[in-house]
C-alpha cells in the first residue's frame, strides 16, 4: 500500500506503508544510530515524535524483546528507507513489521531518508503527517500540523505506581558485566575498563519521567536497590523514603511544560541527598535552579556524539536523544558550572552543581542504543552516595 | 594536547614490494601520513624499496630512499639523516617488524630516535602470541584456547587436548602466511612444519577452531590522552575460517543487534586502551552465531588493509589522523576534513552500505587451488557503496573485471540439488554463485546456512537478487519492475540479457521513465552536518546531490580498478599524477575508481571522487551529470583504455592519443601497415580466431611461436607453443571467454628484450632512458629484472631504438605516453609490441631519471610541446648509476601455482636497487626482493638438456663462492664432466635421499630449476619448485636470473651499501 509523508513546509515523500494502519501527525526527527532500532522505538523520550532512521536497512536482526527499553513502542510513527523482510538473530522473536503492528505504530518505507534528513537539518525539526490516504487535503493537514505540539507528554509515559528493582546481590560472583565501561573511583580519574563499583545495596530513588529500562538496570547491576517513582510523585514522599541517592530520568517533550515536576525537583535540590540526572532530568534540574533551556534546530539523536568531560579533558562517545538543551550562557556559576560539552557544537552536555552533591548529564550513560563509554558515571554516582554516607 | 615540539625530522618506513597480504593500502596510508606530517612542518625521510609507490615521490617526502628494507640499511640511513623520530606503523607488518627490531636492538635509543605512534612494548603485546594472550586474560577479554608452540610434538599434544579441528597461526607473518586449519594429526604436522619455518621467531599458535562463527572487525583510534573512538565496524559474510582479506565484507555490520555491536565495540576500546596505542588499530572478533560468546582473534596495532577499507567506507582518514596523533595532537583537536566543522573525536555513522569483494588471482594461476582458508590469496579488492546491500553487492561484482556482472555469471545450473549441497562445502571464490544456484533450485535457507554458516540475512539478500533475475526472465518488463531492478543495481546489460531486449532499449526505457542514477555523498555523519568533500556514490531512487559545476574546464580521470597481477599500483601512480597535473593547469578533476586500497580514491586527491564500478553504464551515468570537457584514459591501464570507445559514443572527447590510434597499435593488420610504412621489422606472425587457424599460422612460421590475445595487459593468456598439441591447449584456455578481438600468433625470437617509456607531443618524442631486461625474451617484461641504463647493448642499438620509437610514436599520432618493447639480436632491432599508454615501468623510470613523464604527458595532452617544457627531445643522456627493477612474487601464498617464468606475468610487485655500480644495484635489488644469500651455502641445480652448457658456467661460479652443489643425475653428470664438483641426488620417486629430502632438511639456499619449454608437464619439476617455494627456498627458473644473482654476489661489499636520495635526482 502506498503511504505519504507530508511535512508542514509542503514537502511530500511517497513510499510504502508499514506498521499499523492509521494516520498520524507528529514532530519528525531523525536518529543516526546504525543499530539499536528497537531501543529507539521503545525509548519513551520519543513519545510525541515520529522517528526517521538515517541508516537505510532497518529490521535486519528482527525484534529481540529482551532489549526493549520500556514496555511498548512510543514514537507516533517510524520512517525508514528499507525494512528487512527477514529477521535474523538467535534471540529474535518477531519481525519488526509484526512489532510495529502490535504496538500500533504506523510508518513509511522506501523514501529517500537522506533527503528527508537534509531537509530537517537545513530547515530544522518540522511537524509532519504519515497517511495512506492519497486524497489528503493539504490545506487542512497543514493547519493540523502547524497546531501540533508534544504537550505534557511526560504524564503519558511515566509509570503508574512506584515499584522496586532489586540490586544484584552477588556482584563479584556475577563477574564483570559483559562489555561495559567501568569506573574505579576518584584516584584514577580515567574510568577503568575492568572494574565496576559495588553499590552494596544503596537505595536509589528513580523519578521516572519516561525512564529507559537500562537506567535502573545499570544501578541494579552495580548492586543498588532502585525504587522507581511516577513523575508526579511529591518530593516529600521521596525524601520520606530516605534514599541514599536520587536519579532523575530521561523523558520526552519540552522541559518547560513540566512545571509541576520542576517545582518538586527544586525541593529535592534543597536536600543534601546526592542527585544524578540524565537528559530531561538534567534539563529540569537546570530549570528548577534558575537556568534556561531552548529548542535546538534539529537536536542530537544518535550514538556517535562526542562529549568532553571538562574535569579530565577526556572525550567520550555518547548516545543522545534530545531536542532541547540547557543554555550555558545563562548559567549562574554560583549554582552550576558546565561539566561536559559537546565537541561538535559546543552545547551543554552536563552540569556540576556548586556546593552540592549533584551532577547531571544531557547524554545517556545508560546507552541502549549506543556506546557504553560513559557508564562509569553510574560508578561516580555510587561513589558520591558512598561519600554522602561517610559525611553524614 | 598540542603538537610535540621535539618532533622535527621523522623517518617513515613503507611496506616494500606489493605482495599478497601487503598491497597498495600501505601506499595510500603512507602517502596520507607523509602529507599529514608535512602539513605540520615536519621534515619527512621516507624509506621504501617499492618504486611504483606515490609515497616515494619527491613531493611527498623531503628525503626519499628507495632502498632495501633491511635493518642494516635503515641503520645506515638513520646514521646519515639523523631523524629524531621513527614512524613504523604505516608500513604494514614489514614496517612494524623493522621498527621493532631497531628498537629492541637498542639502536634507536643509541641514536636518540623515538618511536612514534607505538612502542616496542605495544608491538610485542599485540603481535607476540603469548604476550597477547596474557594481556587479554588480564583485562578479561576472551581468546580461543591456544598454545604457542615451537615444535611439532607440543602442537600435537595440545591439539589432542583441545580436540580437532585446530587453527594454526604463525607469529609475525603477513596475511596469515603459512597458517591453516588442521582436521587431523597429519594435516597438523604438515601445516605446523611450514608455519614454524615461516614465522620470524619460529613460533606457531595452535588454537581452538572457531570456524563458522561470525567474523567482525572494528577499526579503533586512540590518542595520547586516552580518548578512544571506533571508526567503523565490518562484518564478514564468509564466517571465520576464510581470511578477512579473502572474504566478502560488509560495513557496517548488518546482523548484529545493538547489544552485540556495543559489546564488541567496548571490547575493542578496552584492548586499544590496554595496549596504549596512539594511532589506529584493528581488532578482529569471532562472535558465536547463537550466543553472546566471542573471542578476540587478532589485533593489528597499525594501519592495515582493513583500516584503508574503513577509511574509504566512512570518509574518516585514519592514516592522516594517526599521523597527527603521533605528533601529539588529541582527537578533539583534529578537524574532520570531510565536514570541516566537526572533529576527529566522533564516530562516523553511515547512511549507506559498503561491500568489499576480494580480487583473487585464480585466472592467472589456473593450476592453483581455489579454496579459501586463513591464508590470504587475494591480490586486491574492490569496494562499492549503495543504500542497499543488494545494490552494493551487484556493483562490487561488476567492478571486479573478471567477466562477472551478476549472480548468474558462473553457471552451475547443471548441478543437481545434491551436487550443489556437496559443492557448497567447498569454501572458494565461487561459493556465492553456488548459494544463488541453490536458491534457484529451492534449497532452504536453513540447509544453506548449515553448510556455509553464512547468516540467513545475507542468504535472503542473495535470494532477493535471484528473485529479481527470475522476475526479469519471466517478464513482462514493466516500469515498476525496471525501477526495482535498477534499485538493486542490475546493469542494463544483464536486464537486457534476461528480458531478451537490447541494452539500448533498456536504457531508453529508463530515460523515458526518469529512472536514472542519483549521487549521494559520503559525509561521515549521515547528513547530520553539511559536508564539504564531494565524495559520491550512486543510487537509484533518490534525490541527486552531485551538482554539475561549470566554472572550470573539467577532466575525467578513469582509474585502474582492483590490483591484480599485470595491473598493479603503477597505474594508480599514473592516475594520481595525471590528476595532479591537470589540477595544476587549472582543470577541475574528477576521478572514477573502485579500489579502496589506492591513493586515487582518497577524498582529497581529485576535486570530485566517484566511487563507482568502471563499466560503460556506470561511467555514462557520471558523464550525464558532470558533462566533462574530456577524459584521459591512457593512465588507468587496460581498465580505462577499454572504455575509450564508450566514452567517444557518449560524446566525451578523449584527451591525448585518439582511440583509432590505440586500435592501430593493437590491431594486427593496421599495425603491420604502420610498421611497413615506418620500415620497422618485427617477428613474423598472423591473427587467428580458432585453433585450426592458429596451427596453420604456427606451421607456416615454424615452432616455437608466441600465442596471445590482443588488448590484454600482463600477458594474460600468453604462451610459447612448441607443437600443434600445445596450440590446441592454449587456444582452448584463451577461448574460454568470448574474444572480442583476434588472437595473435608470432614467431618466437630469442634475443635481448628492451623497453622504453616515452612522451610524444605529435612531433617530438622524449625518451628518458632505455631499460634492458636481464631475462631473455619469453619471460614477461613484468617478471623480468629490468636495468636502467641498458648495460649490454651497443650504441647503435640504442640509436636504432630511439629512432624506431620516434617513428612509431609519430605514425601512431601519440599525444602523451607510449610504451614500446623491442628485441635485439646483435645489432638488429625488432619491435615486439607498442602500447600507446602508460605502462608498469612509468613510475620506475620517472623516479630513476628524475623526469616526471606523467606530468609531462599531461602537459603535452593539454597542448604544450616538449621543447616548451624545457626538455630537448630524443633519448636523454644515461645516468651515471644503475637502477634495477626486480620483480617480486607471492608464490608461497598460492598453493599449487606454477612458479616458472614465462610469457604470462606472475609477479605481484617490484622493488628497486639503485647504486653506482651494476653489481651493487643488483645486490640491493635482490635483497629488497627478499633473496638474501648466502646462508647455508648449499644449492640444487636441475636444468633441462638445452641449458646444461650454460649451467656449467653457473655451477663453476657458485662453487667459487663456496657453494656445495647438489644436482639431479644428468645435470650432475654434465657438471662433473666439466670439472665442477657436484653431488648427485635422486629424483623424487627414486630412493632416499631425494631432492625433496634435501629441501625439507632446511639447509638449501637456492634451487635453479629450468622447466622444459612450454608448459612443464612433468610433475617432478613442478613439485620441486613448489616445495622449494613453500619451504622458503629461493627458486630461480631462468638461467639469466641465476647469472644476475651471481654477479650481485661476486663483487659487492655487502656490509657497506651506498645510499642514494631519490629526491635529489
Amino acid at each position: 500500500m502506498k503511504a505519504f509523508l507530508i511535512l508542514e513546509d509542503g514537502t511530500v515523500f511517497e513510499g510504502t506503508h508499514i506498521g499499523a494502519d492509521k494516520e498520524i501527525i507528529s514532530e519528525i526527527v531523525f536518529n543516526t544510530s546504525m543499530a539499536g532500532y528497537l531501543e529507539v522505538l521503545t525509548d519513551p523520550s520519543y513519545a510525541g515524535q515520529a522517528v526517521c532512521m538515517t541508516y537505510p536497512m532497518i529490521g535486519n536482526y528482527g525484534i529481540c524483546s529482551e532489549d526493549m527499553e520500556s514496555q511498548k513502542a512510543w514514537p507516533d510513527g517510524f520512517i525508514v528507507r528499507e525494512l528487512s523482510r527477514t529477521a535474523s538473530n538467535f534471540r529474535c522473536d518477531k519481525t519488526i513489521q509484526d512489532f510495529l503492528e502490535e504496538n500500533g505504530v504506523p510508518g513509511i518505507a522506501g523514501i529517500d531518508t537522506r533527503a528527508l534528513t537534509k531537509l530537517l537539518r537545513e530547515k530544522g525539526t518540522m511537524n509532519g503527517c504519515i497517511t495512506t490516504d492519497a486524497h489528503y487535503d493539504m490545506e487542512a493537514l497543514r493547519q493540523k500540523m502547524k497546531a501540533y505540539t508534544t504537550g505534557k507528554v511526560v504524564e503519558k509515559v511515566t509509570c503508574e505506581k512506584k515499584y522496586t528493582v532489586k540490586g544484584a546481590t552477588a556482584l563479584e560472583e556475577n563477574g564483570p558485566i559483559s562489555g561495559m565501561a567501568r569506573y574505579t573511583g576518584e584516584k584514577e580519574k580515567r574510568p577503568s575498563l575492568v572494574h565496576v563499583l559495588n553499590g552494596k545495596g544503596k537505595k536509589v530513588a528513580l523519578l521516572d519521567m519516561g525512564a529507559k529500562k537500562n537506567i535502573a538496570a545499570s544501578l541494579a547491576q552495580r548492586g543498588c536497590d532502585v525504587t522507581v517513582y511516577p513523575a508526579l510523585t511529591s518530593a516529600r514522599e521521596i525524601i520520606d523514603d530516605a534514599p541514599d541517592g536520587i536519579m532523575l530520568s530521561n523523558g520526552p517533550g519540552d522541559p518547560k511544560e513540566c512545571t509541576a515536576i520542576i517545582a518538586e525537583i527544586k525541593k529535592l535540590y534543597d536536600t543534601e541527598i546526592p542527585i544524578f540526572a540524565i537528559c530531561l532530568g538534567h534539563q529540569l534540574m537546570a530549570l528548577a535552579t534558575g537556568a534556561d533551556t531552548f529548542k535546538m534546530k534539529y537536536g542530537h539523536r544518535g550514538a556517535n556524539h562526542p562529549v568532553k568531560d571538562l574535569e579530565t579533558g577526556r572525550v567520550y562517545i555518547s548516545s543522545q536523544n534530545h531536542g532541547y538543551v540547557v543554555d550555558m550562557e545563562k548559567l549562574d556559576p554560583q549554582i552550576a558550572v558546565p561539566a561536559f560539552v559537546n565537541v561538535n557544537d559546543g552545547t551543554c552536555e552536563g552540569l556540576k552543581y556548586t556546593g552540592k552533591n549533584i551532577f547531571t548529564v544531557q547524554f545517556h550513560p545508560e546507552a541502549c542504543a549506543g556506546p557504553q563509554d560513559s557508564g562509569y558515571l553510574f560508578d561516580r554516582f555510587i561513589a558520591m552516595m558512598e561519600e554522602g554516607k561517610t559525611n553524614a | 594536547m598540542p603538537k610535540n615540539p621535539n618532533v622535527k625530522r621523522v623517518m617513515v618506513i613503507g611496506s616494500g614490494p606489493i605482495v599478497i597480504g601487503q598491497a597498495a593500502e600501505f601506499d595510500y596510508a603512507g602517502t596520507q601520513a607523509c602529507r599529514s606530517l608535512k602539513e605540520e612542518g615536519v621534515e619527512v625521510i621516507l624509506v621504501n624499496s617499492n618504486p611504483a609507490t606515490i609515497m616515494t615521490d619527491k613531493n611527498i617526502a623531503d628525503k626519499v630512499y628507495i632502498e632495501p628494507l633491511t635493518v642494516e640499511v635503515l641503520q645506515q640511513i638513520i646514521e646519515k639523516e639523523k631523524p629524531d623520530s621513527l614512524l613504523p606503523n604505516m608500513g604494514g607488518q614489514a614496517g612494524l617488524n623493522l621498527g621493532m627490531e631497531l628498537a629492541e636492538s637498542g639502536f634507536l635509543d643509541a641514536h636518540g630516535v623515538t618511536l612514534l605512534g607505538t612502542t616496542a612494548e605495544t608491538i610485542r603485546n599485540a603481535e607476540g602470541r603469548q604476550e597477547f594472550k596474557d594481556m587479554m586474560e588480564r583485562i578479561g577479554e576472551p581468546c580461543a584456547p591456544s598454545l604457542l608452540v615451537e615444535n611439532i610434538q607440543d602442537g600435537v599434544d595440545f591439539a589432542n587436548k583441545i580436540g580437532y579441528p585446530v587453527v594454526l597461526r604463525p607469529a609475525y607473518t603477513l596475511g596469515g602466511s603459512g597458517g591453516g586449519i588442521a582436521h587431523n594429526q597429519a594435516q597438523l604436522e604438515e601445516i605446523l612444519e611450514n608455519g614454524l619455518r615461516l614465522s620470524r621467531v619460529g613460533q606457531v599458535l595452535v588454537e581452538r577452531c572457531i570456524s563458522g562463527w561470525k567474523e567482525i572487525e572494528y577499526e579503533v583510534m586512540r590518542d595520547s590522552a586516552g580518548n578512544c573512538i571506533t571508526v567503523c565496524n565490518m562484518e564478514n559474510i564468509d564466517p571465520v575460517g576464510v581470511h578477512t582479506g579473502d572474504s566478502i565484507v560488509v560495513a557496517p555490520s548488518q546482523t548484529l543487534s545493538d547489544k552485540e555491536y556495543q559489546m564488541l565495540r567496548t571490547s575493542a576500546l578496552k584492548i586499544i586502551d590496554e595496549l596504549k596505542i596512539t594511532g589506529g588499530c584493528n581488532v578482529q572478533f569471532a562472535l558465536h552465531p547463537t550466543s553472546f560468546e566471542y573471542c578476540v582473534i587478532e589485533v593489528n596495532p597499525r594501519v592495515s588493509r582493513s583500516s584503508a577499507l574503513a577509511s574509504k567506507a566512512t570518509g574518516y582518514p585514519i592514516a592522516k589522523v594517526a599521523a597527527k596523533i603521533a605528533l601529539g595532537y588529541t582527537l578533539d583537536e583534529i578537524k574532520n576534513a570531510i565536514t570541516g566543522k566537526t572533529y576527529a573525536s566522533f564516530e562516523p555513522t553511515l547512511d549507506y552500505c559498503v561491500v568489499k569483494v576480494p580480487r583473487l588471482p585464480f585466472d592467472k594461476f589456473i593450476t592453483a587451488k581455489r579454496t579459501l582458508t586463513t591464508q590470504m590469496k587475494a591480490t586486491g579488492e574492490v569496494m562499492s557503496i549503495c543504500n542497499s546491500f543488494e545494490g552494493a553487492l551487484m556493483k562490487a561484482l561488476r567492478s571486479l573485471e573478471q567477466h562477472v556482472d551478476c549472480l548468474l555469471s558462473y553457471d552451475f545450473s547443471e548441478l543437481s540439488a545434491e551436487e550443489l549441497l556437496d559443492r557448497m562445502k567447498i569454501v572458494d571464490d565461487q561459493r556465492i554463485y553456488i548459494i544463488a544456484e541453490a536458491i534457484r533450485k529451492g534449497i532452504s535457507y536453513d540447509q544453506i546456512h548449515e553448510i556455509t554458516m553464512v547468516d540467513h540475512w545475507f542468504i535472503d539478500k542473495i535470494a532477493i537478487l535471484v528473485e529479481m533475475e527470475q522476475a526479469l526472465a519471466r517478464g513482462p518488463l514493466t516500469t515498476e519492475l525496471l525501477r526495482e531492478a535498477k534499485r538493486l543495481e542490475y546493469p542494463d546489460t544483464v536486464i537486457a540479457r534476461l528480458t531478451g531486449m537490447t541494452p539500448e532499449q533498456i536504457k531508453q526505457m529508463r530515460y523515458d521513465n526518469g529512472i536514472v542514477a542519483a549521487y549521494k555523498m559520503v559525509d561521515t555523519c549521515a547528513a547530520e552536518f553539511a559536508a564539504e568533500t564531494p565524495y559520491y556514490y550512486s543510487v537509484y531512487g533518490g534525490e541527486n546531490e552531485a551538482v554539475e559545476t561549470k566554472d572550470r574546464k573539467k577532466v575525467l580521470v578513469l582509474g585502474s580498478g582492483p590490483i591484480r597481477i599485470g595491473q598493479g599500483i603503477e597505474f594508480d601512480f599514473c592516475s594520481v599524477h595525471a590528476t595532479w597535473a591537470f589540477a595544476k593547469a587549472g582543470y577541475e578533476t574528477i576521478i572514477v575508481n573502485n579500489n579502496p586500497e589506492t591513493v586515487s580514491t582518497d577524498f582529497d586527491i581529485a576535486d570530485k571522487l566517484y566511487f563507482e564500478p568502471l563499466t560503460a553504464e556506470d561511467v555514462e551515468n557520471i558523464v550525464n551529470i558532470e558533462k566533462p570537457d574530456g577524459a584521459v584514459v591512457q593512465f588507468g591501464g587496460q581498465t580505462a583504455i577499454k572504455l575509450t570507445q564508450d566514452l567517444m559514443r557518449m560524446g566525451v572527447p578523449i584527451l591525448g592519443t585518439q582511440a583509432e590510434d590505440v586500435d592501430a597499435a593493437e590491431d594486427r593488420e593496421l599495425f603491420d601497415k604502420i610498421l611497413e610504412e615506418t620500415e620497422i621489422p618485427r617477428a613474423a606472425g598472423g591473427t587467428v580466431y580458432t585453433a585450426e587457424e592458429a596451427k596453420e599460422v604456427a606451421n607456416r612460421l615454424g615452432y616455437p611461436v608466441l600465442v596471445r590475445p590482443s588488448y590484454v595487459l600482463g600477458g594474460q593468456g600468453m604462451q610459447i607453443a612448441l607443437s600443434d598439441e600445445e596450440i590446441e591447449e592454449f587456444m582452448a584456455v584463451i577461448n574460454q571467454y568470448e574474444q572480442e578481438h583476434p588472437i595473435l600468433v608470432d614467431k618466437y625470437l630469442m634475443g635481448k628484450e628492451l623497453e622504453v617509456d616515452a612522451v610524444c607531443d605529435g612531433t617530438d618524442i622524449l625518451i628518458p632512458g632505455i631499460m634492458e631486461h636481464i631475462e631473455r625474451t619469453g619471460v614477461h617484461s613484468g617478471d623480468s629484472i629490468s636495468v636502467y641504463p641498458a648495460p649490454t647493448v651497443s650504441q647503435k642499438v640504442k640509436e636504432t631504438i630511439a629512432e624506431y620509437s620516434r617513428r612509431l610514436a609519430k605514425a601512431l599520432h601519440v599525444i602523451g605516453l607510449i610504451n614500446i618493447q623491442f628485441i635485439s639480436m646483435g645489432d638488429e632491432v625488432y619491435v615486439i609490441e607498442v602500447n600507446p599508454r602508460s605502462s608498469r615501468t612509468v613510475p620506475y623510470i620517472s623516479k630513476v631519471t628524475g623526469i616526471p613523464i606523467v606530468d609531462l604527458a599531461c602537459e603535452v595532452i593539454m597542448g604544450k610541446k616538449i621543447r616548451d617544457l624545457g626538455y630537448e627531445p630524443g633519448l636523454q643522456p644515461a645516468a651515471d648509476y644503475f637502477a634495477i627493477k626486480m620483480p617480486v612474487f607471492s608464490f608461497e601464498k598460492i598453493r599449487g601455482a606454477e612458479i616458472s617464468l614465462g610469457p604470462e606475468m606472475k609477479s605481484t610487485g617490484e622493488c628497486l636497487g639503485i647504486a653506482r655500480t651494476f653489481n651493487e644495484a643488483l645486490y640491493k635489488a635482490f635483497i629488497g626482493a627478499g633473496v638474501d644469500l648466502p646462508k647455508h651455502k648449499q644449492m640444487i641445480i636441475t636444468v633441462k638438456d638445452a641449458d646444461k652448457g650454460e649451467a656449467i658456467e653457473i655451477g663453476r661460479r657458485f662453487e667459487k663462492l663456496g657453494y656445495t652443489i647438489y644436482a639431479t643425475r644428468s645435470t650432475a653428470n654434465a657438471l662433473k664432466e666439466a670439472g665442477v664438483h657436484a653431488r648427485k641426488v635422486n629424483k623424487i620417486r627414486q630412493e632416499s635421499p631425494t631432492v625433496m629430502d634435501l629441501l625439507l632438511g632446511h639447509k638449501i639456499d637456492l634451487v635453479i630449476d629450468t622447466p622444459t619449454q612450454g608448459r612443464d608437464k612433468s610433475r617432478d619439476g613442478f613439485l620441486i619448485r613448489r616445495t622449494a617455494i613453500e619451504t622458503g627456498v629461493n627458486c630461480l627458473t631462468s638461467l639469466d636470473t641465476a647469472n644476475a644473482l651471481l654477479t650481485s654476489l661476486e663483487d659487492t661489499d655487502t656490509k657497506h651499501l651506498t645510499l642514494i636520495d631519490i629526491a635529489q635526482i
